[in-house]
C-alpha cells in the first residue's frame, strides 16, 4: 500500500452568479468594506501605470460575459508582498459587452525556479458558468520582446506558434498605455492555458 | 515564506475536463488543446495575502448581513470544518468565500429572473477566514433548490458556492458544496461533470446534529482538502 494523502476537493463551475461572493457590487449588492477590485495601483505606487484589458472569447466566437477574471502579479521591482501593493486583483466582464480591465503598474522581471529571469508577465485566472475548472493562462508583454524570446515558460510551450496567443500588444488609451489581452476559449488562436 | 517546496501535481482525474456535453454551457468554453505542464515558479508558490481586518462583523453571518435589520426566511443552519492540505496540515487565515440562493431558490444577482421572491432580509454573500487549525464557520438558511436552462428545466439541488485562495495562487480552488440526502444532486448534471463517484461525495456536506445550535440552527459539517506542499529533501539541487 502507497503512503495515502488526503484528496483535494474537486471543483465545480464558479457559475453565472459568481459576483454575489466575490464582487458583490457587480451582482447589484452594496458594496463591503475593503472590496478587492479591479484597481491594483494607486498614483503613488512605484512604477510605470498601465491599463490591461480584454474579453473571454467562445468557440463560437462570442464573448463570455459573465466570466470573472482574476490577476496576479509582481510589482515593479519583480517582488511579490510588496509594501502596499497586493498584486491581486478581480475584474468582471461587462454584462452587456464581456470587457474587463484593470488598472495596475507594469511588474518587473522575477526569477524562474533555476535562476534565470523570467520576462515580466501577469498569471490569470478565468471562471465562468460552463468553466468546470478555472483556467490558468499568463499575459507577457509585447514590447518586452527580448525578455519574451528567452522566457523560459514561453520557451517550454513545444508548438512555437501558440506563444503568441500569451503576448499583448501596447496601445494607448486615453494617454494610459494600454494592452489587449483576448483570451480565445477554443479555434485556431486558442489561448495557452497552464498546468502548473 | 519559509516553505519553499513545489506544490503536489493537480489530480485532474478527480476534477471534473473541461468538456462535458452534459452541461451544455461547457461545449463552447471548453480548451480543445492540451493544457501546457510546468513547474510552478516562485510567483505561483505565492499568493495573495488577506488581512483579517478585511472582515466585518457580520461577513460569516448570512441571516444578518444583508444589513436591513432582519433576519433570512428559511431553515437556519451552521456550516463548519475545516480546510486541510492534502497532506493533512491545516491551512491557516485563509479567506473562504461563499454565495447562495434565498430559501426559494433565488439569488440576489442582476441576471437572475427566477420567479421565486427575493428575501428582503437575504444579499447571500458572506466571507470568513480559517483559524490557526484551519477551522472555519458561518451561519446561515439552507438555499432552495432551482430550476435552470439545460436539459429543458433542470433542477439544481440545494448548494452554497465557495471560494479558497489558500497558500499560493496554484491552491486556488472555487466549487460548490451540497447536502446530505438531497435526491436533487445524483440528478444533476453540473455534480455529474466529476467523473469519480467518490470525489462527488467529498462535495456533500454532512449533517452534524452534535454540533446544532439547540432551538436555534442545525449544523452541516464540511471539511475542504486545497493541494498539499512537497517537503524540500534535497534543497539548491
Ligand atoms: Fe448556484
Amino acid at each position: 500500500m502507497p503512503v495515502e494523502y488526503l484528496k483535494e476537493t474537486p471543483s465545480q463551475t464558479g457559475g453565472p452568479y459568481v459576483h454575489i461572493g466575490t464582487m458583490p457590487a457587480v451582482a447589484g449588492l452594496p458594496v463591503r468594506s475593503q472590496e478587492t477590485l479591479s484597481v491594483l495601483a494607486g498614483a503613488t505606487t512605484p512604477g510605470e501605470r498601465i491599463r490591461i484589458e480584454g474579453v473571454v472569447w467562445d468557440g463560437s466566437g462570442h464573448p463570455v460575459k459573465d466570466a470573472l477574471v482574476e490577476l496576479w502579479q509582481a510589482d515593479s521591482t519583480g517582488s511579490h508582498h510588496a509594501e502596499g501593493f497586493s498584486g491581486f486583483g478581480r475584474a468582471a466582464a461587462d454584462f452587456a459587452t464581456g470587457e474587463w480591465s484593470f488598472e495596475t503598474v507594469k511588474p518587473g522581471s522575477l526569477p524562474w525556479r533555476d535562476g534565470r529571469p523570467q520576462a515580466p508577465h501577469v498569471s490569470i485566472l478565468i471562471f465562468a458558468r460552463g468553466i468546470n475548472i478555472h483556467l490558468h493562462t499568463r499575459m507577457y508583454f509585447a514590447d518586452e520582446s527580448a525578455a519574451n524570446a528567452e522566457d523560459p515558460v514561453l520557451r517550454s510551450i513545444e508548438q512555437v506558434g501558440r506563444r503568441a496567443t500569451l503576448v499583448a500588444e501596447r496601445t494607448r488609451k486615453n494617454g494610459v498605455p494600454t494592452y489587449r489581452f483576448d483570451i480565445r476559449l477554443q479555434g485556431d488562436a486558442e489561448t495557452v492555458f497552464f498546468d502548473m | 515564506m519559509t516553505e519553499t517546496g513545489d506544490f503536489i501535481r493537480r489530480d485532474r482525474g478527480r476534477h471534473p475536463p473541461a468538456f462535458t456535453p452534459g452541461y451544455k454551457t461547457s461545449v463552447l468554453r471548453s480548451p480543445k488543446c492540451a493544457l501546457v505542464s510546468l513547474e510552478q515558479g516562485p510567483g505561483e508558490k505565492a499568493g495573495p495575502v488577506f488581512p483579517r481586518s478585511m472582515l466585518a462583523p457580520l461577513d460569516n453571518d448570512l441571516i444578518r448581513n444583508f444589513g436591513t435589520g432582519g433576519e433570512a426566511i428559511g431553515e437556519r443552519i451552521v456550516v463548519h470544518g475545516r480546510v486541510l492540505d492534502e497532506c493533512g496540515r491545516p491551512v491557516r487565515n485563509t479567506l473562504i468565500e461563499v454565495w447562495q440562493a434565498n430559501a426559494g431558490g433565488r439569488y440576489r444577482h442582476k441576471n437572475d429572473g427566477y420567479l421565486a421572491p427575493l428575501d428582503p432580509n437575504f444579499g447571500g454573500s458572506g466571507r470568513c477566514m480559517t483559524d490557526d487549525e484551519g477551522r472555519y464557520f458561518f451561519r446561515t438558511i439552507r438555499p432552495g433548490p432551482y430550476p435552470w436552462r439545460n436539459n429543458g428545466s433542470d433542477w439544481r439541488p440545494a448548494h452554497i458556492h465557495f471560494s479558497l485562495f489558500g497558500e499560493a495562487f496554484v491552491q486556488r480552488l472555487i466549487s460548490q458544496f451540497y447536502f446530505e440526502g438531497d435526491p436533487l444532486i445524483a440528478k444533476c448534471p453540473i455534480v455529474n461533470t466529476i467523473p469519480d463517484p467518490a470525489a462527488r461525495e467529498a462535495l456533500i456536506a454532512r449533517l452534524d446534529l452534535a454540533q446544532q445550535m439547540p432551538f436555534d440552527a442545525l449544523a452541516y459539517r464540511f471539511d475542504i482538502v486545497l493541494r498539499g506542499r512537497r517537503q524540500t529533501f534535497f534543497e539548491n539541487l
